[in-house]
């Protein structure tokens, strides 16, 4: 029981958030009005609110989910979908759709979103892997400069082809344009955090290195490909459909590590909550700061998640790679009189 | 049975590992010694699938190496190379628990958790068990990865060069167990060593290799001589008469 009290404790947190979020909005929507049967409170709340608020939870998770994923399979704890490239690709395929299919729907440039963020985050992996790195901070930072790489050409094909004004909507992440009818793909996050799920030991392995995958009758390649894809699918279905989110896939997964661990059985479904949470929490006070407007969540987001970072990276810095224990603290306090002997 | 057949391999120009055959005992240790750059570890790799020889193969019961379905290959045979990622915030349990992982793909039955109590109480790491692997010591690490590998309950346990990094206590200590391996638990136990008095103190047979080919291959008594030793690393030799083993002494 004392494993999951993290998780209950959580899911209980992301409920009482997500209750508040639907009730947080310019048009009155109250629960008396919604028992009454308000034909207008209802509208607002199945148009507007429940789809704003099933965006933000499976952006938070999908996003998580695929820095977890990515940071796993690369060994890097700083590598993530904006780290590595991933969201950058995924805007350029959104790009090359609108370029090509003037009239495409969200399908089509979903499509297109998925090819290039998974051929991009690819390219970056294989690349990392070629050159290895000494400094493991190498890694992000040739992930950001890849990134800026394609940010770049596509931010000149969108001048040479006068697309900027439609593509801004992908560059900056917002829920404020997410209604019923333009958001359901993102709820392919799903499915993909069960795959994810169903795989986690698998990653956990590959993480671990070739050799050590290879003994346990893993085919490396395999499985780090297909875990890279679905990192990429995860993060473009979420680009397409609110546009990029720097932080979460980084912060989220660190954060959750620190107390869980790395074994993913055990963390994923913590890091997909808290994903979920600090998302939706970044929301509620983008939309409370300057009421009745709103800040768009990328702005929230990058304020947190930098304090967040940089209060991390002191953690760090003061406790070298120690983690913070919850619960099990006794026990190993009562274990670790004996082995001082052998430790240097 | 695992018989190794004329294996060839080549890095660039360079031949590493030429025309090298014999055939390893089954429940003995056998140690592989020979200088830097002799090739033993490249055989090691080939012998444990790790790495693809360019000409000849491995035998394993009857059947070539890399026919072997890798998972059913993991339930009778496991490699502990160095190369592991040890930044990892995993559990000493969890690292064991997937000693199990091609037995029980990810969820592990009463039976495998049986087995992975006993790998753990072997190898002495109850009070360890639920410690992050990062935070142990050299030692205690290296003593978490044999156990999984004890978890992995295969006939045939490969170690690529074990004591290294390890203190004069733990490196002893550790190849205490592996002699327990194959006396108590019956394994076949191949490493790859540097320590010569290791392999003369502890294995059944040595295997020792100059440039990429076996200079010779015997009981411990065939080889610690002073003649072999000197032959194959190119320095004196002095064997002396320990608790029955010969062991040596360069200079």
């Amino acid at each position: 029981m004392k494993r999951h009290f993290s998780t209950i404790i959580l899911a209980i947190l992301l409920l009482i958030a997500s209750i508040s979020s639907l009730f947080l909005g310019v048009l009155e929507m109250n629960i008396s009005g919604l028992l009454s049967g308000n034909i207008e409170q209802i509208e607002t709340l199945l148009i507007s609110r429940l789809p704003r608020l099933l965006a933000i939870l499976c952006t938070g998770v999908g996003l998580s989910v695929a820095g977890l994923i990515m940071q796993q399979l690369c060994m890097n704890k700083f590598v993530s979908p904006s780290t590595g490239a991933t969201i950058s690709s995924a805007q350029f395929g959104i790009l090359i759709a609108l370029l090509f299919i003037p009239n495409s729907t969200i399908w089509g440039r979903a499509f297109f979103s998925f090819i290039a963020a998974i051929l991009g985050t690819w390219l970056f992996v294989w690349f990392i892997q070629k050159v290895t790195f000494k400094e493991a901070v190498m890694v992000p930072l040739v992930g950001i400069m890849f990134g800026n790489v394609i940010g770049g050409l596509t931010s000149f094909l969108a001048y040479k082809y006068e697309m900027t004004q439609a593509l801004s909507t992908w560059l900056v992440g917002s829920f404020s344009t997410v209604l019923r009818g333009q958001y359901e793909l993102v709820y392919l996050t799903v499915p993909l955090v069960i795959i994810a799920f169903i795989f986690a030991n698998h990653f956990n392995i590959v993480g671990m290195g070739r050799d050590f995958s290879q003994n346990l009758g893993i085919s490396y390649n395999k499985i780090l490909f297909m875990g890279l894809t679905i990192a990429a699918v995860l993060t473009a279905s979420v680009v397409v459909v609110v546009g990029a989110i720097s932080y979460i896939g980084l912060i989220v997964p660190n954060l959750v590590a620190m107390f869980k661990g790395d074994k993913i059985q055990g963390t994923l479904v913590d890091t997909a909550l808290f994903g979920a949470l600090f998302v939706l929490v970044c929301d509620m006070i983008g939309r409370t700061v300057i009421k009745p407007y709103e800040l768009p969540i990328e702005l929230i987001v990058g304020i947190l998640g930098s304090i967040l970072f940089i209060g991390l990276l002191f953690y760090r810095l003061k406790n070298g790679r120690k983690s913070i224990r919850l619960g099990t603290t006794n026990n190993t306090s009562c274990c670790s009189c004996t082995p001082k002997l052998e430790e240097k | 049975m695992m018989k190794i057949n004329n294996l060839i391999k080549k890095y660039g120009e360079k031949t590493v590992v030429n025309d090298v055959s014999f055939e390893i005992p089954k429940g003995k240790v056998i140690s592989m010694i020979g200088p830097n750059g002799a090739g033993k570890s490249t055989v090691m790799g080939m012998i444990s699938r790790l790495v693809e020889p360019d000409i000849g193969h491995v035998e394993f019961h009857g059947q070539k190496l890399h026919h072997w379905k890798s998972r059913e290959l993991s339930k009778k045979l496991a490699i502990l190379t160095q190369s592991n990622n040890i930044q990892m915030k995993l559990t000493v349990r969890e690292l064991v628990t997937f000693g199990r992982f091609p037995y029980c793909g990810g969820r592990t039955t009463m039976e495998d958790e049986e087995i992975i109590d006993k790998a753990i109480s072997y190898m002495e790491l109850d009070e360890f068990q639920d410690r992050f692997i990062d935070e142990l010591s050299g030692g205690q690490r290296q003593r978490a990865y044999i156990a999984m590998v004890i978890a992995q309950d295969t006939e045939y346990v490969l170690l690529d060069e074990p004591t290294n990094n390890l203190d004069i206590y733990h490196a002893t200590n550790l190849m205490k167990t592996v002699r327990k391996l194959c006396d108590e638990l019956g394994k076949t136990v191949i490493l790859v060593l540097h320590e010569i008095n290791y392999a003369a103190f502890y294995s059944d047979y040595i295997c020792a290799f100059v440039n990429g080919e076996i200079a010779k291959f015997g009981t411990v008594e065939e080889i610690m001589t002073k003649e072999t030793l000197s032959d194959i690393y190119k320095v004196d030799f002095e064997i002396m008469n320990i608790n029955g083993k010969p062991l040596s002494i360069y200079y």
